[in-house]
């Protein structure tokens, strides 16, 4: 669990440019973190790529916040 | 040379507009994907012809309004030259008919081609790009997307749609380096055009200010111009290349 949030952090920091104490679980990527629409879509990419799975369309709608996607690939 | 070891995948380049494009692409240096969907043998002569420059090129069947056909055609495409730089969406038919005669099967066997291909190959490319950070989409329209032309209700339609889908995609993409553009063709003599009465034609001719149909090689050189960085500055416009039959 806390490697999954360590590297979905990393990937978030590089990815937004946030300082990593804003990269909280409850943190959402549009309202907290800056991210624009086509920012949550790249980091769903990145997030496929380090963790090497594929993520549908569908589910990447339902990431909206940092948890969402540690959830999501935790329970992959 | 202005597309030197770039990466390139033409729809519809087996005959016409698209093959001219897929040659000139490749004397400015580039490597090509030749898709078809019916005319195999003429798409190897394409890459034949490509390969005997001294680029790398293959053929590709696909139907472009089938996602899953276009999705592996692009992986493809990718697998072979390890990265994706220009889509040229060209592909594109033609069933005319008057709108009161048109059968619903005409009409969307148009549009399904002619615009969600477009749509299709568009969205399959821009996971790639947009990881690269850089790309170029070019997209085939037609001048009577701009005009109207009777006969060819479905036809216009799809090409205004591809004129719209321009737009809105360079507006999406332009933050990603992506620049998306189209060109808009006049009358250009191709195995399209050739099915036209001599009436016709003569109608046509008499609307062209610069008194001439025109040769693929005058849309293929736009195309270039689009993917290339002459036109880096450039995004979501629609180039007519028409001899000035619509200002």
């Amino acid at each position: 669990m806390a490697d999954v949030l360590e590297r979905v952090t990393k990937i978030i920091v590089d990815r937004l440019g946030v300082d990593e104490s804003q990269v909280t679980l409850e943190a959402s990527f549009k309202e907290d973190l800056g991210a624009d629409s086509l920012d949550v879509v790249e980091l769903v990419m990145e997030l496929e790529d380090e963790f090497d799975m594929e993520i549908s369309d569908d589910d990447a709608e339902k990431i909206g916040t940092v948890g969402d996607a540690v959830n999501y690939i935790n329970n992959k | 040379m202005k597309l030197d070891g770039k990466s390139v995948l033409v729809t519809g380049a087996s005959r016409g507009i698209g093959r001219e494009i897929a040659l000139e692409f490749a004397r400015e240096g580039a490597n090509v994907a030749v898709n078809f969907s019916g005319s195999e043998a003429k798409a190897n002569e394409t890459v034949d012809e490509i390969k005997a420059m001294g680029r790398d090129a293959f053929s590709v069947q696909c139907d472009v309004s089938n996602a899953e056909s276009v999705a592996s055609m692009v992986k493809e495409t990718i697998d072979r030259f390890g990265k994706l730089d220009v889509l040229v969406n060209n592909a594109g038919i033609t069933k005319d008919n008057l709108i009161m005669r048109m059968k619903e099967e005409e009409w969307d066997d148009v549009i399904n081609i002619n615009l969600k291909g477009v749509f299709l190959c568009t969205k399959a490319v821009t996971r790639q790009m947009m990881k690269q950070r850089s790309g170029r989409i070019v997209n085939i329209a037609s001048i009577v997307g701009v005009s109207g032309n009777p006969g060819q209700a479905n036809y216009v339609a799809a090409k205004a749609g591809v004129i719209g889908l321009t737009k809105t995609t360079a507006k999406e993409l332009s933050s990603r380096n992506i620049t998306v553009n189209a060109v808009a063709p006049g009358f250009i003599t191709t195995d399209m055009t050739e099915k036209l009465t001599e009436e016709v034609k003569s109608e046509m001719l008499k609307q062209i200010p610069l008194a001439r149909f025109g040769e693929p090689k005058d849309i293929a050189k736009v195309a270039v111009f689009l993917a290339s960085d002459d036109s880096s500055y450039m995004t979501g416009q629609t180039l007519h290349v028409d001899g000035g039959m619509v200002m």
